[in-house]
């Protein structure tokens, strides 16, 4: 490559805040042509917010961008598209009501023009997935695809507009592994073509395997770059954190008796669409069971049904032998710990202050009398519940909004292993359902919640934990059990599961039992 | 009534003709509430941009300008209502309903305020000279009707083809859908949604002067009297879509024509009741779409820029 | 310029935004009360002092914000579980005739009960008949999801048909000479006055009563819990076990109640009967006192003093300037759209790029 040449991408102090906190912090990063960077850092540590910059979702409070040489307009995602960047977002930015050429269309014809071109477009769409080997249907509906389809999609609306850098946002959070090869591939493709990639991931494996060098982030500034070749993982997770972190340690502990069982569970939809099929479950005292699967392929379901929320249309579920209702109220007495996946929009009322947060489980009792709410009662209890958990960031009247993620999901946590007990022995959970408890947050609090659990179970309690993040399945649960189009493998002990077997299972391919023979 | 009497009376080409300009104004607010919806705005200003239409369009013809000026005053009228709308609610993302109500409250306030500042001594409401019958046209029903009508049954092919044959339509319904990925696209959320918000608004404007200018020929108090809620059921109802608005329109018209010409036939059932029938014939019609209506996916989610 | 997220929400700016939407509301009629061609200051002037310049003023302006209150608490209570009623209008008339139905049909003498138990019964019936308005919409959108704004509205204009229909026959006071208006209350069931020689009458200790009840219950009650968290989020609520639909009717009973029961106030305590025109929009001012208060029930009663202040000072100040009354509406329609946007700089602050 000619010295002369400007490189693809050229990044200069590149500074953002929101109010008080320093998202980006003065970075400077170069793209070669043709290269793959990879942007690694924990959640939190700003990749998002510096690619959101460069495409144009938001403006940065210092800083330059070169593209190819010429500077790109800030806060202008038009300009960025015209400069040859495309970028695959994290959650995807398609309509599902609308075709898939009407997504990867939009915005590439005249806006005033009195008719547009059907005929054309379609050709053109059909050349480019053919030239990038990619396969998609122009007329299919969006929201009738897969997830690994529909990232196609959103992949080919860059490629469409002859994106010459191509951004993506942990791209692998939502497939299988045989869907993250089958990515890989089409990377390799796409700089075999000419394009750079910038690559965002949590991820150590992927980012070793899939980039020419990384940048690591960490709170918002670039600590190091090196070339992936001479990288050593073990420096990488270092620099990532910027400290030793303590890794779970799990206790030797007893299993005991079903503390929850499903036994041919169906849950059906609105229109009768099946959402759960015949699902078999029992998660016994003392053990962590952990359903691995793509996102959307019926946990949303199972958490709900195990929280309360949903009512199965087959089948029975219990909890201590007992069958419960579809009312949260019961499964709260009966002493199930619930964390929902949702913790900002289900876990907490936003504009409740913290206090009535942490209540809100048992407003009715033990933290009201005769219909009148016993605030002495719910402040005594809410105080002990933010030390005891580490609950900082806001006092106990400000609204729950404020917190940090992390300190919302302790506050969570808290609420739902403690049962409105002050002193946190007079209560065990006998269940603790946990649903995507470790999403968005930086790697402390992630330690923090598989601590909670590990010792919880250590403590007696059944723990059935839902992820998205087959590594957080495999480093804590005993036995894994993965869900597909709503139906549930046996769930074996972790250590008899491969992880070829696991995204086989992930993608809905061979019945599980032949899988495992 | 007799089996006969029903008979002649949907013989009779006055009853259809009386659907049609019943059905006029109905198709110009729903159209333009549409439009608004689907690029994902509700506006419930359109009863008192009806009324502010109304007002503007009949007070530029008193003052002496023509009727299609006055046309085009109602709906600059209804855009300006519908840019201070589009300002509340895309720009500052604040709640639809509220601001919705708001304008109506103010836009209807506005114009009986302007109104009365400019006659302050009137008895009755001082008349114009208003749209004439089209000539020329053989067919007994659309005979009667004016040009404002025929503009109404025009503006639902144009509307049908700008949304769905255009990039600029698909635009709109994208950002209806999904506002991050029109922005991704590289297309300004904000400008298009106050586009259409604008737009819809001008029709709703035009919808007023139909009333003063059309079927009526003058400005008096109450004259909108709820059509522009009955627009924005006919939305639902309608599926979002132009050509079932215009069905919907004309089906409602049918039955308000038809209360009307029964209320003068049939003696014994107060003229009250038959009055009720329109707006609970639209309550009908919200419930019985209900479970089945697919509204636009952000329909009335506020969209911020650079938000985290 | 673009908005900016705070932090966290600014007390300050809360408190400060009715004053300034307000203040903004003045400045912006000032144009129009200029292009009507009056003198700005005598007009705000005599404004001033219809409302809250002398004693008559005073009662005239407490006996105007007496139903305010009532439909300022129903509106208050339904929007802040989120519940957008905007029927109150229709829940007034409805109640009203519930409470003629019952204390001046047949001259009170078709029940032949004291009025020890009539009267409650009067009262009774008047919320019965706003809280059972209000539950149909409801209803249809905790189990069909059809949004009650429409239906609401919809539902005043067939109201209000109704009572035309019940005053032009069953109702209809035949001692009236032709005139629309339905029986009167019996004497004996009527509010007292609470200060001699002026309108103002005992349904203002009643509106003062229950808007201090509500405070109590949203503050501190299970249920006001409920219908707050409901209002916040839903989906919050549904999962740590709030009854959302059974909450939602509650709160409907309860704005219908409050709508229906100002009617009845209105009947007893200033009318005596049932006319077509005896509300001039209180529903929907109820609606923009609840806005200006901030959705507080004790704020409810200063902010519907204050609008009660404006619309009779516009009708005292159109007899001495050449300026329509319906400024008055003007200032309410311009007030509310300030103070949504006043509000929003709690939440946001204007930074200039």
């Amino acid at each position: 490559m000619n010295d002369r040449t400007p490189p693809a991408l050229r990044l200069a102090g590149i500074t953002k805040r929101f109010g008080d906190l320093v998202a980006n912090d003065s970075i400077s990063l170069t793209l070669a042509g043709g290269e793959v960077l990879a942007l690694l850092g924990e959640n939190g540590a700003g990749k998002s917010t510096l690619v959101s910059i460069l495409f144009g979702h938001y403006v940065a409070d210092a800083g330059t961008i070169e593209v190819f040489g010429k500077p790109l307009a800030p806060g202008d995602p038009a300009a960025a598209l015209a400069a040859g960047i495309g970028m695959v977002h994290q959650h995807f930015t398609l309509a599902d009501n609308l075709s898939v050429q009407d997504n990867i269309v939009l915005g590439t014809q005249p806006l005033w023009s009195l008719a547009a071109d059907r005929a054309g477009p379609r050709a053109r769409l059909l050349a480019t997935a053919e030239r990038f080997g990619l396969r998609v249907d122009p007329a299919a509906r969006v929201g009738s695809l897969s997830v690994g389809e529909r990232q196609r999609v959103e992949i080919l609306k860059a490629l469409y507009r002859d994106a010459r850098i191509l951004i993506l946002d942990e791209p692998t959070s939502v497939l299988t592994p045989q869907e993250a090869a089958a990515l890989f591939a089409t990377l390799a493709r796409l700089v075999a073509e000419g394009l750079s990639i910038v690559f965002i991931s949590h991820k150590l494996t992927e980012v070793l395997r899939v980039s020419d060098r990384i940048a690591v982030l960490r709170a918002g500034k670039l600590v190091a770059t090196l070339d992936s070749a001479t990288a050593d993982r073990t420096a990488l997770a270092e620099l990532m954190v910027g400290r030793s972190v303590r890794k779970p340690v799990a206790r030797e502990h007893r299993r005991g008796e079903t503390v929850c069982a499903l036994t041919r569970v169906s849950v059906g939809d609105a229109d009768g669409a099946g959402v759960l099929d015949d699902v078999s479950l029992a998660v016994r005292a003392g053990e962590i069971v952990g359903i691995a699967g793509v996102s959307g392929n019926g946990q949303e379901a199972l958490a709900e049904l195990l929280s309360g929320l949903r009512s199965a249309t087959a089948g029975t579920v219990s909890v201590a032998g007992i069958p419960l209702p579809a009312e949260p109220g019961a499964w709260i007495a009966a002493g199930v710990a619930r964390i929902p996946a949702d913790r900002h929009a289900v876990g907490v009322v936003g504009d409740f202050a913290v206090w009535e947060n942490a209540i809100a489980e048992r407003y009715r009792k033990p933290f009201a009398s005769a219909g009148l709410l016993r605030r002495s009662a719910a402040r005594k209890y809410a105080r002990a519940l933010t030390d005891r958990f580490d609950v900082r960031g806001a006092g106990l009247d400000a609204p729950a909004r404020a917190l940090s993620g992390g300190n919302l999901q302790k506050l969570i946590l808290g609420r739902a292993l403690t049962g409105g007990f002050a002193q946190g022995d007079d209560f065990a959970p006998a269940l603790i359902v946990a649903s995507q408890p470790t999403w968005g947050l930086d790697v402390g609090a992630v330690a923090y919640v598989h601590q909670a659990l590990l010792d919880a179970s250590a403590r007696g309690a059944a723990v059935l934990l839902i992820s998205d993040d087959l590594d957080e399945i495999l480093a804590v649960a005993d036995r894994v059990a993965v869900i597909h189009a709503g139906r549930l493998t046996d769930a074996r002990p972790a250590a008899t599961w491969t992880r070829a077997a696991i995204g086989l299972a992930m993608a809905g391919t061979p019945s599980p039992a032949e899988a495992a023979g | 009534m007799t089996g006969v009497d029903v008979v002649a009376l949907f013989a009779n080409a006055d009853f259809w003709a009386a659907v049609l300009r019943i059905a006029t104004p109905l198709i110009f607010g729903t159209l333009g509430a549409l439009l608004c919806e689907r690029a994902g705005v509700l506006n419930l200003g359109i009863e008192g941009i009806m009324v502010a239409g109304a007002f503007a369009g009949w007070l530029a013809v008193y003052q002496g300008a023509s009727l299609w000026t006055g046309v085009f005053a109602a709906a600059l009228a209804g855009a300006t209502f519908g840019l201070l709308h589009a300002f509340l609610t895309v720009s500052l993302a604040l709640s639809q309903h509220v601001a919705g109500l708001g304008i109506t409250l103010f836009a209807t306030s506005a114009s009986y305020y302007a109104y009365r500042v400019i006659f302050p001594n009137v008895s009755s409401p001082p008349t114009i000279q208003p749209f004439a019958e089209l000539s020329g046209i053989p067919i007994p029903v659309l005979a009667s009707q004016t040009a404002l009508t025929w503009a109404a049954l025009l503006a639902v092919p144009v509307i049908g083809w700008i949304l769905y044959r255009t990039p600029l339509g698909l635009a709109l319904r994208m950002v209806g859908e999904n506002p991050a990925a029109v922005e991704g696209q590289g297309i300004d959320v904000v400008r298009l949604r106050t586009g259409a918000v604008v737009a819809g608004s001008a029709l709703m404007g035009v919808a007023g002067a139909f009333l003063t200018l059309s079927a009526f020929n003058a400005f008096y108090f109450n004259m909108v009297n709820g059509r522009g809620w009955i627009c924005i059921a006919l939305v639902v109802f309608a599926g979002w879509r132009p050509g079932k608005a215009l069905a919907g329109a004309l089906l409602f018209a049918f039955f308000d024509a038809l209360q009307l010409r029964l209320q003068q036939q049939a003696g014994g059932i107060p003229y009250q009741l038959y009055l009720m029938a329109p707006y609970l014939l639209s309550i009908a019609a919200l419930v019985i779409v209900a479970r089945r209506a697919t509204s636009p996916q952000a329909l009335m989610r506020p969209w911020r820029k650079g938000e985290r | 310029m673009r908005l900016e997220a705070r932090p966290s929400l600014s007390r300050t700016a809360l408190v400060v935004a009715p004053f300034a939407a307000i203040a903004f509301t003045l400045g912006v009629t000032m144009l129009l009360v200029a292009w009507a061609g009056a003198p700005i200051g005598e007009t705000y002037a005599l404004m001033f002092d219809g409302g809250f310049g002398s004693r008559f003023a005073w009662s005239e302006t407490l006996t105007r914000a007496t139903p305010l209150m009532l439909t300022g608490l129903s509106a208050a209570v339904a929007f802040r579980a989120r519940l957008w009623n905007i029927g109150a209008e229709g829940q007034l008339y409805a109640g009203a005739l519930a409470a003629v139905a019952v204390g001046g049909l047949h001259g009170g003498t078709g029940f032949d009960l004291p009025p020890a138990v009539l009267f409650p019964a009067m009262l009774g019936a008047a919320v019965l008949a706003g809280a059972l308005l209000l539950l149909i919409p409801t209803l249809l959108r905790t189990r069909l999801g059809v949004d009650e704004v429409v239906t609401t509205l919809l539902l005043n204009f067939i109201v209000l048909l109704f009572v035309s229909l019940m005053l032009d026959g069953p109702m209809k006071d035949p001692t009236a000479l032709g005139w629309p208006q339905s029986v009167a209350l019996r004497d004996d069931l009527q509010l007292d006055k609470l200060i001699p020689r002026t309108r103002v009458h005992t349904g203002i200790v009643y509106a003062i009563g229950l808007a201090m009840a509500l405070a109590f219950v949203m503050r501190a009650t299970t249920f006001g819990f409920e219908a707050r968290a409901v209002g916040a989020s839903a989906r919050a609520a549904a999962f740590v076990g709030v009854p959302v639909a059974r909450t939602m009717t509650i709160v409907a009973l309860i704005s219908g109640g409050l709508a229906g029961f100002a009617g009845a106030i209105e009947v007893a305590g200033r009318t005596g009967y049932v006319t077509l025109d005896m509300s001039p929009g209180y529903g929907y001012s109820g609606i923009v006192i609840a806005m200006l208060a901030g959705l507080n029930p004790v704020g409810v009663l200063v902010a519907a003093i204050f609008i009660a202040g404006v619309l009779v000072g516009a009708d005292s100040m159109s007899r001495g300037v050449a300026v329509p009354t319906y400024i008055a509406d003007v200032i309410v329609a311009v007030s509310l759209v300030s103070m949504l946007v006043a509000t929003l700089f709690a939440r946001y602050r204007l930074r200039w790029t």
